[in-house]
């Protein structure tokens, strides 16, 4: 690998941004990815790197209500953003619908694109109250479940999106 | 800024391409600009039968605009890209500025004989889409210079269109695809459009394919003709999504499938149509 890959000196850069409604300051250098960030940096060890090359959508996040991959952002660009991990799903103890739908349909097996699944679930259901199956499988078609459970993350999804209704 | 930085310096669109060619090293600025920051360069408009989005609107914007859903195969192509994530994040302007030979803007916009709008340090140019492709990955930007807008003119009355590509999976690049635009006047063909992505180093317009709808009656003769010519025109690779005798097969029945929905919505029939999966 050539030598000039390393810059000689890097500025770092100072961010301000919102996690799972809590107000962070960082100073970071430019390059970090954002999901370098939430483990690295703040702890929320909840998103999940899988692949690293924007495939897997295991790190999936929300950010300003859009689902993003985190390993394919760098952490500067989140400066001003609010961002919301699986840490932020559960609410005063009580676990999120979508949470308690995963776990009631089995909708996860060794666990570790759950929380990229969850997060692309969540951009889905608070735009699209009623999801067809078409939609469902849309909205998921960047999470990759290695495990192959497809069939039971539909579901969960499915009964969340009924259990969401009215809430 | 673009001018200061020199050439080893480049522009930060939605960054689903090129934050993981930097992971590979395939890319390796000194420098990066990052445009996200930069405001109005997001927007869809419409005046003058023509449709204009900034550089940097998301594919997912144009999947969600009522205006770009006028011309169903903006659509198509939109919706169809990579999957949510990618969609949120990536933009038209960096799309057609990557010029990777799988993309699927160039491949659609072509049809449409859109504009890109580039603004350098010495001023602004409009350059037609099938001169500012040059090559793969080669565009006709200089360095100083950025995509700032993309321009289409709404087809006339009785056209319609379809844009198919075939993916292995939602976040990878299509195998093939094909882009048809077709205006009609009854059963006759007033005036066709048709590119291919992923067959060749750029997106291949197929003039022959054209000639061979043009001024006809849309029959199982002259599609066939036309799907013939498509085959013909495509220059594909062979590596792990296919082999190139695969690529040519594959194409031309997507070529087929499009003529056959572009049709239909040139008839005024609304159909539904989306990425194909294997």
């Amino acid at each position: 690998m050539p030598d000039s890959i390393m810059p000689e000196s890097i500025e770092n850069i100072s961010i301000a941004l919102k996690v799972n409604g809590k107000s962070y300051s960082r100073t970071v250098e430019p390059r970090k990815l954002l999901v370098e960030l939430l483990r690295e940096d703040l702890d929320l060890t909840g998103t999940h790197v899988g692949c690293d090359t924007t495939y897997c959508g295991a790190c999936t996040v929300l950010m300003n209500g859009a689902a993003v991959k985190s390993c394919t952002m760098f952490a500067v660009q989140a400066d001003g953003a609010e961002i919301l991990t699986v840490e932020g799903l559960e609410k005063n103890g009580e676990l999120h619908p979508i949470q308690k739908a995963f776990g009631d349909c089995y909708g996860l097996q060794c666990g570790y694109c759950t929380p990229g699944l969850m997060l692309s679930a969540l951009q889905l259901l608070s735009r699209n109250q009623q999801p067809t199956y078409h939609d469902m499988r849309k909205a998921i078609a960047g999470n990759t479940c290695r495990c192959t459970g497809y069939q039971n993350i539909l579901k969960a999804i499915q009964m969340a999106a009924q259990n969401m209704k009215g809430a | 800024m673009l001018a200061q930085l020199g050439e080893d310096a480049k522009l930060l669109a939605g960054g689903q391409s090129l934050i993981p060619l930097m992971k590979l090293r395939f890319a390796n600025p000194a420098h990066l600009v990052d445009m996200n920051f930069i405001s109005g360069t997001s927007y869809i408009t419409e005046e003058d039968g023509a449709l204009r989005f900034g550089a940097l609107t998301r594919h997912a914007e144009i999947e969600a605009s009522s205006a770009a859903g006028k011309i169903p195969i903006l659509h198509d192509c939109a919706a169809g890209i990579a999957d949510v994530q990618v969609r949120n994040r990536g933009t038209i302007g960096g799309s057609l500025a990557e010029a990777d030979p799988s993309g699927d803007w160039a491949t659609v916009l072509m049809t449409l004989s859109a504009e890109v709008r580039c603004l350098g340090t010495t001023g602004e140019r409009t350059v037609p889409l099938t001169d500012f492709i040059k090559d793969a990955y080669t565009t006709a930007l200089a360095h100083d210079e950025l995509v700032s807008e993309v321009a289409v003119k709404l087809p006339p009355k009785g056209s319609g269109g379809a844009y198919l590509a075939f993916k292995r999976s939602a976040p990878v690049y299509p195998t093939a695809s094909a882009a048809v635009q077709l205006t009609l006047d009854g059963d006759v063909c007033r005036n066709a459009a048709i590119a291919l992505g992923c067959v060749g180093l750029t997106a291949i317009r197929v003039t022959d394919a054209e000639a061979a709808l043009r001024g006809q009656s849309l029959t199982e003769k002259t599609i066939t003709r036309a799907t013939e010519a498509s085959r013909a025109a495509a220059d594909p690779q062979s590596d792990t999504r296919g082999s190139a005798e695969y690529k040519r097969t594959l194409v031309g029945a997507l070529v087929k499938r499009a003529i056959e929905i572009a049709i239909r919505r040139a008839q005024g029939e609304p159909v539904e149509v989306g990425h194909i999966y294997a």
